[in-house]
């Protein structure tokens, strides 16, 4: 992967929309390292580029010019094809408005990765419900989205961005729909159980109450970083992500307290 | 992914219906307005069909199809008789006169004169007593519908008597004769008989009625009598084709039907096409989603494809089963009688239900493969 422990190196990356008069610089040379067991923030106003940028380190879109390195690989060089399957293997994402897909259980949602890598059902929606139990949802495994508060949501959302164990978890805005406890548990849940010495997490936000939770974080507006924060924490522990589970509010104890499986 | 994309499809009962819905409508509409277009197109030329023992019509070169016939003379028959080719051949009388039921009422009716001695051109299928009946003095048979025009819900049997010409016609028998265009009483009687039934004609004689030698095709036989006789020769099925076109293009039903067919088809495919493609623009951001997690292009269109293929399949086979339902229900019912649901309507119904539903999913696939995954960071 990488020999440095840099997940993502980003030099000079610049991105541009449009051409002529309606030209609109959205990253304007962007130079900040990622690095492995860490969790780092792009915060900033709207429209200071931080989608743009996470939307670029993934590969849903190609950056103008400049050079980016994720995980070792160069995202401009690959094929869409390579790009796709290099998402598949080693990117996991959690999303703002979570994109679960409503017609899908909270298990079989959690199995989508595993079945996008040619998984047979079965076996991809058991290991769903097991790795829902061990963030507590053990009895919310055959829910459908509808049926579950936000907290469940990003939180089977989370299941999904970890399922295949991926070295780059990217989350857009966890909180921005959660009210402020359930967002705070959602973070310390994430923060626990996503952060590990061969992973890397990046989160877009503006939600100033979670900042706490990051190692590095990058403020960002008009598409350039305009600081760099270090916050060195305590790497994350089996007693931490306990302690995470049991920081759900009170709303959520039942399934806290008695997960199905796992645990 | 293929449960993925049924669960996808079946989740929202109402939307999944309405879809299934649009297609079996569409495809109901299609085929029942194209087979009654059919029925109604091919009744012209029933009663040439009605005829199974010859297979050579001839008839004045000026007679252009089966309901307006100008006489041949008399020993026109004998002349056919000699081409080469021609096994036998036979008269055969086709007109129109009225007959009086017991009550007053009185109709148009179609009459038949068939060939004394061997009755070529008798009904194929008897409801009520044999042809040979119609040895009888005053003897016919008529169509079941003509019985039931002039004898309301009474018995189907023989016995019974009109008048035509100020003459008795005694009805020995009830036949099940395809029926004709007009919708007219099928009458048919012997040769000599019908020359009582009408008003005197000079010339009686309206067809000829051959068979073509063992071996020989009755279109060649028939270029032969015509290059012999300079008579008009058709075999069976060019004169079915004559009654069809001769309908097709000196009566306003083809362009009426055509419109509403053209109508049936605009709907059929506007509507089916136009929910799914709706249906799949509903779902972008979840294929969005599906596409940033890793999903391939290759798998997405796989997916829509199948959305596709059941909406469609299901849509189709209610349809289907809808006409098929409409047309057995119909059959048997005098006026459309005759009418049916051909496989050939089926099939091709099949074949415009995969264009529509084809068409309307590449459009979506389109959407779904030039969708940027980013959008899935758009709160």
């Amino acid at each position: 992967m990488t020999a440095n422990g840099i997940a993502v190196s980003s030099k000079e990356v610049t991105k541009v929309f449009g051409r002529g008069d309606t030209q609109v610089h959205a990253l304007r040379g962007i130079d900040l390292d990622i690095r492995l067991g860490e969790l780092t923030m792009l915060v900033g106003p709207s429209g200071s580029g931080k989608t743009t940028l996470l939307s670029v380190i993934t590969g849903l879109l190609n950056a103008s010019s400049g050079d980016l390195m994720v995980l070792g690989r160069r995202p401009a060089k690959l094929s869409s094809e390579e790009l796709v399957l290099f998402r598949r293997e080693n990117l996991g994402f959690v999303f703002q408005q979570f994109n679960l897909i409503p017609a899908l259980t909270a298990a079989e949602n959690v199995a989508v990765p595993l079945l996008a890598s040619g998984a047979k059902r079965q076996q991809a929606v058991e290991r769903g419900k097991e790795f829902l139990a061990t963030l507590g949802m053990a009895h919310r495994a055959q829910a459908l989205p509808s049926e579950l508060s936000g907290g469940e949501q990003q939180r089977v959302a989370l299941a999904r961005a970890l399922i295949h164990d991926p070295k780059l978890i990217v989350c857009d805005e966890p909180t921005s729909a959660l009210d402020g406890r359930t967002g705070h548990a959602v973070m310390e849940l994430l923060s626990a159980a996503a952060v590990r010495p061969d992973r890397a997490v990046i989160i877009v936000t503006h939600d100033a109450r979670i900042f706490d939770f990051a190692h590095q974080i990058a403020h960002m507006d008009d598409g350039r970083i305009t600081s760099l924060e270090e916050n060195r924490r305590n790497p994350p522990s089996a007693d931490g992500f306990t302690a995470a589970l049991a920081a759900v509010p009170a709303g959520e104890q039942e399934q806290r307290f008695y997960p199905a499986t796992g645990g | 992914m293929n449960f993925v994309a049924l669960k996808m499809l079946v989740a929202d009962r109402a939307k999944y219906f309405s879809l299934i819905f649009a297609i079996a409508f569409a495809s109901f509409l299609l085929a029942n307005q194209i087979s009654i277009f059919i029925g109604i197109m091919t009744r012209p030329s029933s009663q040439i069909q009605d005829v199974v023992d010859a297979d050579i019509w001839v008839m004045d070169p000026q007679t252009l199809y089966s309901n307006e016939v100008y006489a041949l003379r008399d020993y026109d028959l004998y002349r056919v008789r000699s081409v080469p080719g021609v096994e036998w051949a036979v008269p055969l009388y086709k007109g129109n006169g009225r007959a009086k039921g017991p009550d007053g009422r009185f109709r148009t009716v179609i009459l038949m004169g068939l060939d004394d001695a061997t009755l070529v051109g008798a009904p194929r299928k008897m409801l009520v007593g044999s042809i040979r009946d119609l040895d009888q003095p005053d003897a016919a048979i008529i169509d079941k519908a003509g019985y039931l025009y002039f004898f309301p819900g009474q018995p189907l049997e023989a016995g019974k008597t009109l008048q035509m010409n100020e003459k008795r016609v005694l009805i020995v028998g009830i036949s099940d004769a395809s029926a004709p265009f007009e919708s007219f009483p099928v009458l048919h009687t012997r040769y000599s008989q019908a020359l009582g039934f009408v008003g005197r004609e000079r010339n009686l004689l309206s067809f000829v009625l051959a068979k073509p030698a063992s071996g020989a095709s009755a279109e060649k036989v028939s270029r032969g009598i015509e290059a012999a006789t300079g008579l008009r020769a058709r075999s069976t099925a060019e004169f079915s084709l004559d009654a069809f076109l001769f309908y097709l293009r000196n009566t306003g039903i083809p362009v009426n039907f055509g419109i509403t067919v053209v109508i049936a088809l605009v709907v059929g495919t506007v509507i089916p096409g136009q929910t799914f493609y709706i249906f799949t623009v509903e779902s972008l951001k979840q294929f969005g989603a599906l596409k940033a997690i890793g999903v391939t292009n290759r798998r997405i269109v796989g997916m829509i494809l199948l959305q596709a293929l059941v909406v469609g399949g299901t849509g189709y086979a209610l349809g289907m089963g809808i006409t098929a339902a409409f047309f057995a229900r119909t059959m048997n019912y005098l006026p459309t009688r005759g009418i049916i649901f051909p496989w050939e309507v089926m099939a091709s119904v099949g074949v415009v239900v995969l264009l529509v539903v084809g068409l309307a999913s590449l459009i979506s696939i389109r959407r779904a493969l030039v969708l940027e995954p980013a959008v899935v960071f758009r709160g």
